[in-house]
């Protein structure tokens, strides 16, 4: 009798755990989505900062992650191609590996201050190449551990056809395991996209912000986390509003980017 | 295929990029002026199509930022003293005068109804009083219903101009409390906001909150203000006219670089809480340094109405003067 | 040839994780400097933090962040890890598969919304609920160990019950042949084995909470003060970063520099532990 009731209050309450943690998330999203829409005009997207919208801020964030992507994938792939295609086994590759998801967990304000150090410091200005490169050191080891894991997930056969065609190996690779892993690989870079376009402590100090539209990466650049950050704490209505709708613009790119991430999974499966 | 679209539009875009560069003034500082340079920097914009870009991160951030030569030109509400610019290799002049409101938040009180005697003032800053009902606060306010409520001040989290005129004015009271842009403050209950906006808006949302704030953000939010006992035991209701009353006992000259901490003035009509805010120029950048005169001087000749409907104190045409005089002998007009 | 290139190019890539890391430390640890000879380790717990009026020195001391920081990890995971272990467990063995798979993605997705949305509503929704039910001005320690628990949870949740999942079918199912109810079997059969996947998520769980900084930033005060009462304000190291590295100068910066190094040092070495001892991806 006892065993049962035990199991029984157990059960209850890891379905409750679950129910608050699905609140939770609907509750953020429910109050974003109303504040956020009603907070929406069409000037928000075609003003820029100083007037009042968010076009500038948009540009900006896409630009720097976008650019930020141009650098990180191809390191990242390359590196998780070694781990798992040349280092495969080593001692080197499982310490690098992990290392790597070490990486992806470090706190993002201390990337921050590093690239506030070695790219604006020495600069004398904010500037928006800094906030690039601290978005790319974010991204580079997420990039890593997905495309490690979606190669490991490429049967061997492949390899070993490749090679009884007489294939190079890095031809193989490219040509075949990588291509076999590719819809992985880019879920891999979207997902981890999707978390560096929503970031703000790596641009407070690198890129900072700036008000007007400009692509300019030599000085301060658009941000829309960093607006957020100042705008959330401002008393007057507009710039709360303001603050909402950019908070529930960049909340819907995320999640769209993770749910066509996941969409593509589920059809390669 | 898509990702060899997607690479050559990334590649065509950013060789594109390098090719457009914005020309804008970069300025950082004080939050204290930051409602009229942003009134000041939008019209000039609009009139003229020069880009200012005016950050109002604090008076601290911004000496640094011009220390560091990273801006164009920095504001602060905290002059620097002579032997300091030159070290840093600064000019500096006053761009106009504004004032400290102490604005709360409770219930049933409204605008300008509580009255802060000098005393009252230490004692809620310094820890002295930590209710809303205690003797030194009531004393004056007997008609009001002062809830037996902690009080909470509500502060600056970052190094601000708007701090050291407060504490300046503190200091007079109180020649215990340190004139500092960050104190460590001793009251009992303290939340700290980031900049004039930060600290307007906790004014706003914590119950039996009480904080100091540039004029402009009280107007501007419909926040209620106290009415400060001035040096001459008069107590003053903030109003424009009562800041140009404080503000003409004000005494410029370009011998300092126009140096002048005008708070707590004489004049039984002057709100005592009255100060200035500086621009801060880095000397060797001439050329620069004409583009944000040329703002200053627009300002000057067309700002007026501007900074008056914001509630700040345009500088007298004499000091105006003073400061174009500077401006020539440094070779920056 | 072009293999030879490939390859060296591969290994750069790979070992960049490596200099990066180093790379951080040493400019860390190089900028800290001047504010480790001017106060060592008694920084560590000094409650000083004043600059000088001209901003070239000061007294600076470690202690009020360094706590805020570990106080607000400790009542995030207080709060997180039950209800993460109880979110794993719903997720493999209590729901089934139709509900498992929604819910799982739903779990997902909370952990995708930018830190900044959780600051933003945890500003405007969650703290004042929190200074209604239990006092204090909204804003303080306890609001922002609770939001940063919800932060953390979808995260852990997520790891555990991958972790769950490794446990081999068989194991489970000789246990409920035997007649045992599922909670015993999550508590005898699937938790001893996944064990080190639990703890693993726990501890990482443990170093991001460490290292968060928006979320808190909106919601801990931002007060240089010690803690009397756990709705007072207080400030992080990520948050003091956060709002006062700009306006920073010289030792106050390097002070600054001091603590990011400690932060640094103490994340990557829980981090670590979790990864290297606990979470540790062998080579297949």
């Amino acid at each position: 009798m006892n065993r049962l009731v035990l199991n029984k209050i157990i059960l209850i309450l890891s379905t409750l755990s679950a129910v608050i943690g699905i609140s939770f998330l609907f509750w953020i999203l429910a109050t974003l989505s109303y504040k956020g829409i009603t907070s929406i005009q069409w000037s928000t997207f075609t003003n820029d900062l100083v007037n009042g919208g968010i076009r500038n801020l948009l540009v900006g964030q896409f630009t720097m992650a976008i650019l930020a992507s141009m650098v990180a994938v191809p390191i990242g792939m390359m590196a998780g191609i070694y781990l798992r295609e040349y280092g495969h086994g080593s001692k080197l590759a499982s310490v690098i590996r992990n290392l790597s998801d070490v990486m992806m967990s470090a706190p993002s304000i201390v990337i921050g201050v590093f690239v506030y150090a070695i790219l604006v410091d020495p600069f004398g200005s904010y500037n928006g190449y800094a906030g690039i490169v601290a978005l790319a050191i974010m991204m580079i080891p997420i990039i890593i551990s997905t495309t490690d894991n979606m190669l490991a997930l490429v049967p061997t056969e492949l390899r070993e056809a490749g090679m009884a065609l007489g294939g190079s190996k890095h031809k193989i690779i490219l040509q075949i395991v990588v291509k076999a892993a590719k819809v992985g690989i880019l879920t891999g870079v979207l997902l981890s996209f999707a978390r560096i376009i929503g970031e703000t402590a790596p641009l407070l100090f690198t890129s900072a912000n700036n008000q007007f539209f400009t692509m300019d990466l030599s000085g301060q650049f658009p941000s829309l986390t960093v607006s957020i950050y100042n705008l959330a704490t401002y008393p007057d209505e507009a710039s709360r509003e303001l603050a909402w709708a950019a908070a529930f613009v960049l909340t819907m790119i995320v999640l769209c980017i993770n749910l066509m991430g996941r969409f593509l999974i589920r059809n390669k499966k | 295929m898509t990702f060899k679209t997607l690479l050559t539009t990334a590649v065509l875009a950013s060789a594109s990029l390098t090719a457009i560069h914005a020309d804008e003034l970069k300025g950082r500082g004080a939050s204290f002026p930051g409602p009229l340079y942003k009134a000041w920097t939008s019209e000039y914009y609009a009139a003229t199509g020069k880009k200012i870009n005016y950050t109002p991160t604090g008076s601290g951030d911004g000496v640094k930022s011009i220390k560091k030569r990273m801006v164009d030109f920095a504001g602060s509400d905290k002059p620097l003293k002579a032997k300091k610019l030159k070290k840093a290799k600064l000019y500096m002049f006053p761009s106009v005068v504004g004032s400290i409101v102490l604005s709360y938040n409770i219930d049933g009180v409204k605008d300008g109804e509580l009255k802060l005697s000098r005393a009252a003032i230490d004692a809620i800053f310094s820890g002295k009083a930590t209710h809303w009902d205690d003797a030194i606060i009531t004393k004056e306010n007997a008609g009001l219903n002062l809830p037996h409520e902690p009080i909470t001040t509500c502060v600056r989290a970052d190094k601000s101009g708007t701090t050291f005129n407060f504490t300046y004015f503190l200091n007079k009271i109180n020649p215990d409390v340190k004139i500092s842009k960050k104190p460590t403050w001793k009251a009992a209950k303290v939340v700290a906001g980031k900049s004039n906006s930060g600290v307007s808006a906790n004014i706003q949302q914590i119950k039996n909150s009480i904080g100091y704030i540039e004029y402009s953000f009280k107007i501007k939010l419909g926040l209620p203000a106290a009415q400060i006992e001035n040096k001459e035991g008069k107590f003053i209701n903030p109003t424009v006219q009562s800041f140009q009353d404080g503000a003409k006992y004000a005494t410029w000259t370009a011998d300092n670089d126009f140096y002048a901490v005008i708070g707590d003035p004489e004049g039984a009509t002057s709100y005592p809480i009255v100060a200035a805010t500086f621009i801060l120029l880095p000397t060797e950048k001439t050329e620069k340094n004409k583009e944000v005169t040329a703002f200053i001087e627009w300002a000057f000749t067309k700002g007026d109405k501007a900074a008056s409907e914001l509630g700040y104190v345009p500088l007298p045409t004499s000091t105006k003067d003073e400061i174009r005089k500077y401006w020539e002998t440094k070779k920056i007009k | 040839m072009g293999g030879k290139l490939f390859r060296n190019f591969s290994f750069f890539s790979a070992t960049l994780s490596f200099f990066l890391l180093v790379g951080i430390f040493a400019i860390l640890f190089t900028y800290a400097q001047e504010a480790l000879a001017e106060f060592g380790f008694d920084f560590l717990l000094s409650e000083t933090w004043e600059a000088d009026e001209d901003d070239e020195g000061g007294i600076f001391g470690g202690y009020i962040p360094i706590i805020g920081t570990l106080l607000s990890t400790l009542i995030a995971m207080t709060i997180a890890v039950p209800l993460a272990m109880g979110i794993a467990i719903f997720l493999t063995e209590v729901a089934s598969e139709n509900i498992a798979k929604p819910v799982s993605i739903a779990i997902e997705l909370l952990a995708a919304i930018p830190s900044i949305i959780y600051g933003m509503w945890g500003l405007f929704y969650f703290a004042p609920i929190v200074q209604s039910t239990v006092g204090g001005n909204g804003v303080g320690l306890l609001t922002a160990g609770i939001v940063l628990a919800i932060m953390i949870i979808p995260f852990m949740a997520a790891i555990t019950r991958d972790a769950m999942n490794t446990t081999p079918h068989v194991l489970k199912e000789s246990a409920y042949a035997m007649g045992a109810t599922k909670f015993e079997v999550i508590k005898d059969v699937i938790m001893p084995y996944s064990k080190g996947g639990i703890i693993g998520s726990i501890i990482l769980a443990l170093g991001r909470a460490l290292g968060e900084t928006m979320a808190v930033a909106f919601l801990i005060g931002s007060v240089m003060s010690t803690v009397k009462n756990v709705t007072d304000p207080t400030t992080s190291i990520p948050v003091l970063l956060a709002n006062n590295f700009a306006e920073a100068q010289d030792l106050e910066m390097s002070s600054m520099y001091y603590l990011a190094l400690i932060l640094f040092v103490v994340s990557f070495a829980i981090i670590s532990t979790a990864k290297f001892y606990f979470l540790g991806r062998k080579p297949k």
